[in-house]
């Protein structure tokens, strides 16, 4: 589903990509693991098209399609979906006015809020004084609105109390489709995570470690959060070498 | 001569605190003579979709009174509904002898030459009361017109709302399609008695090289509520002024807000000025100004008086382009026991946020358009429909300029 070939991308003359390669295949959620300014965001920042990312070499293919020069709103309307770490504030838009907008009016905000528990935040302007956990709620709400083929989400359990974690695991897990057999889930995911406790609401196929920009290691996820726990991530960047 | 008079004969010549000074005697004072008209019969469709974007439907339907002056003539004046009372100003002089006492009773009519002017050359206005206790639900429909190019208009207007009754007025100024420069001149004096509450709603859609000056003072007695909207959404010369709102009766509530755009060409000089002088009174002063090429001034002032006294000032500036918005809040506590504060942010719009939305499938304009129009959305109540589409229509036009 989705193609990285050799990406090397700048913000503001500095490299933060540093020839990344990695697929996802449908179906499938790759977790990103990495230090605070590996390149992770960077990574899913660059998919989505801000411009504030520098494209210096590299092609991104999404569905077959090369979108590497597309604006962001024709890769969000082709199925690319993104949930943001620390989202903005539209002061004066309510949260139900964003819902339809993702939805292109096919989805009442008001069925979707209800069904999540999130009614009393539809009148609220989107994500002005919301908690950790309202926002990654109403970012993940956003989502299901938009219904992305390809579901990218930036930490999407940091901020969140126990209680919320398991709303968001559950919402996460319904977005790519895990509550149906692999072989006809339609939806594919690429999850930053530093805890990995998302992981244990999302099966996850495959993860990488990324350090300085480049992808240093991959493999299983669950293998590679434990090296990373007993060992480091300057362990696991050596390793590599 | 009386002593009013004589003092506005002192001020003839006397420049304005703020705004650009004007000289009044570029204006023209020979308005049209336009007849009495109880069924709008006289109104051209471009009149009326003009008008219809002041939020002037010119129908006595769904209102409690109408009232519009063109230029200097009374077009229309009826009222519909018992417990309130619609008159041109001169008329209401003559009836009740007591208007006289209360006009140049908040406002000095020497506070500069264009008070001076409505004193020294009126042409009308108008009068509106609300009986003791009269809760009005329908609004009532004021329009002050410019029909004829280069006239000042002079009007002085009188708004009573006696203990315990309610309304809302919309005002609609506007000129004419075919009119393109001319001069207003706005004296408006509101008292709301004990427990009395008044919603004004104005909306301004002059011409491009108009100049408008509103002269505006309220006095809000004890539990009296008062709330003014204030749209300007289309190109003006210049439009200056600085309404004040004295809350003198425990527990009086004050609610100002504004929305401006300032287009190329156009000087904003719009303020809020409400004095606390009683306990437990309540102001808020909220300005959004969108610049556009032109210019504005978003002033504020909240002056606590006594303790136990709560005031919110809020003005918030987008530059679109070009453009200019300078906002001057002004906090003045002249006790210990005051609760007052402001927020003032002037800026552009953040690059994050249109991409936020871009990524949610909205094109670079429609992103735009969604962030300027959340920073547009002040709630007011009672607008008619025209104008909330008049609002979209003015935000669509504004992301073609940039």
């Amino acid at each position: 589903m989705l193609e990285i070939d050799d990406l090397w991308v700048d913000i503001e003359d500095k490299e933060v990509l540093k020839g990344i390669n990695l697929q996802v295949p449908m179906g499938e959620t790759h977790i990103l693991f990495g230090k605070n300014g590996s390149g992770k965001s960077s990574l899913l920042m660059t998919l989505m098209g801000f411009e504030r990312y520098q494209l210096k070499q590299g092609r991104i293919r999404f569905l077959g399609q090369d979108i590497t020069h597309l604006p962001t709103y024709e890769r969000a309307r082709l199925g690319l979906g993104l949930s943001f770490q620390r989202p903005p504030t539209i002061r004066g838009v309510k949260t139900s006015d964003i819902l339809r907008v993702c939805s292109r009016g096919a989805i009442a905000p008001e069925v979707l809020a209800a069904a999540y528990d999130f009614t009393l935040f539809l009148d609220r302007e989107v994500n002005y004084g919301f908690s950790g956990g309202e926002l990654k709620r109403s970012e993940l709400l956003q989502l299901l609105a938009q219904n992305p083929k390809m579901v990218l989400l930036d930490e999407p359990e940091s901020g969140v109390d126990l209680e919320n974690l398991q709303v968001v695991g559950e919402i996460i897990a319904h977005l790519l489709q895990k509550d149906r057999r692999r072989q006809h889930r339609q939806k594919s995911g690429l999850i930053i995570t530093h805890t990995g406790f998302i992981m244990d609401y999302v099966h996850a196929d495959r993860a990488y470690i990324l350090t300085d920009g480049h992808i240093c290691c991959q493999g299983n996820p669950r293998e590679l959060l434990q090296d990373i726990k007993n060992f480091g991530y300057e362990e696991c960047a050596r390793c590599r070498r | 001569m009386s002593e009013i008079k004589g003092r506005a004969e002192l001020s003839r010549q006397k420049k304005a605190a703020f705004g650009p000074d004007l000289n009044l005697e570029e204006f023209s004072r020979q308005g049209g003579d336009w007849e009495y008209d109880p069924d709008y019969r006289h109104f051209s469709p471009e009149e009326r979709s003009h008008l219809l974007t002041a939020g002037i439907e010119l129908t006595d339907e769904d209102h409690a009174a109408t009232f519009l002056q063109a230029d200097k003539a009374i077009v229309h004046c009826q009222t519909r509904q018992p417990g309130v009372e619609v008159l041109p100003i001169t008329k209401a002089i003559s009836q009740h002898d007591w208007v006289q006492n209360l006009l140049w009773g908040l406002v000095a009519v020497d506070a500069d030459k264009y008070t001076a002017r409505a004193e020294l050359e009126l042409d009308n206005g108008y009068f509106i009361r609300v009986l003791k206790g009269a809760e009005i639900a329908q609004p009532v429909e004021s329009c002050l017109y410019l029909r004829t190019d280069k006239f000042a208009q002079h009007v002085h207007n009188l708004v009573i709302v006696e203990e315990g009754a309610s309304l809302h007025i919309i005002t609609g100024c506007a000129t004419h399609p075919g009119v393109r420069s001319g001069l207003h001149i706005g004296v408006s004096e509101f008292y709301v008695r004990r427990g009395g509450k008044l919603t004004f709603t104005m909306v301004h859609n002059w011409g491009e090289d108009v100049h408008v000056r509103p002269r505006t003072a309220v006095m809000v007695e004890e539990g009296g509520r008062y709330v003014s909207n204030y749209v300007l959404l289309r190109p003006v010369k210049s439009v200056q002024m600085y309404p004040t709102v004295t809350l003198n009766g425990e527990g009086a509530v004050a609610r100002l807000q504004s929305i401006l755009i300032a287009h190329p060409g156009s000087e904003l000089d719009v303020g809020g000025r409400v004095i606390l002088k009683a306990p437990r009174t309540r102001a808020e002063v909220i300005a959004r100004t969108l610049a556009i090429g032109g210019t504005s001034i978003a002033r504020g002032h909240l002056v606590g008086m006594v303790p136990d006294i709560k005031a919110h000032l809020e003005c918030r500036g987008l530059i679109l382009g070009n453009g200019v918005v300078y906002a001057i809040p002004e906090l003045e506590g002249r006790v210990a026991g005051v609760d007052m504060s402001h927020e003032a942010a002037v800026g552009k719009i953040a690059a994050e946020e249109v991409e936020y939305l871009m990524a949610r499938g909205l094109d670079e304009d429609e992103a735009v358009s969604t962030i300027v129009r959340g920073f547009l959305n002040v709630k007011i109540e009672g607008l008619p429909p025209a104008l909330e589409e008049e609002m979209d229509r003015a935000i669509q036009e504004t992301n073609k300029g940039l």
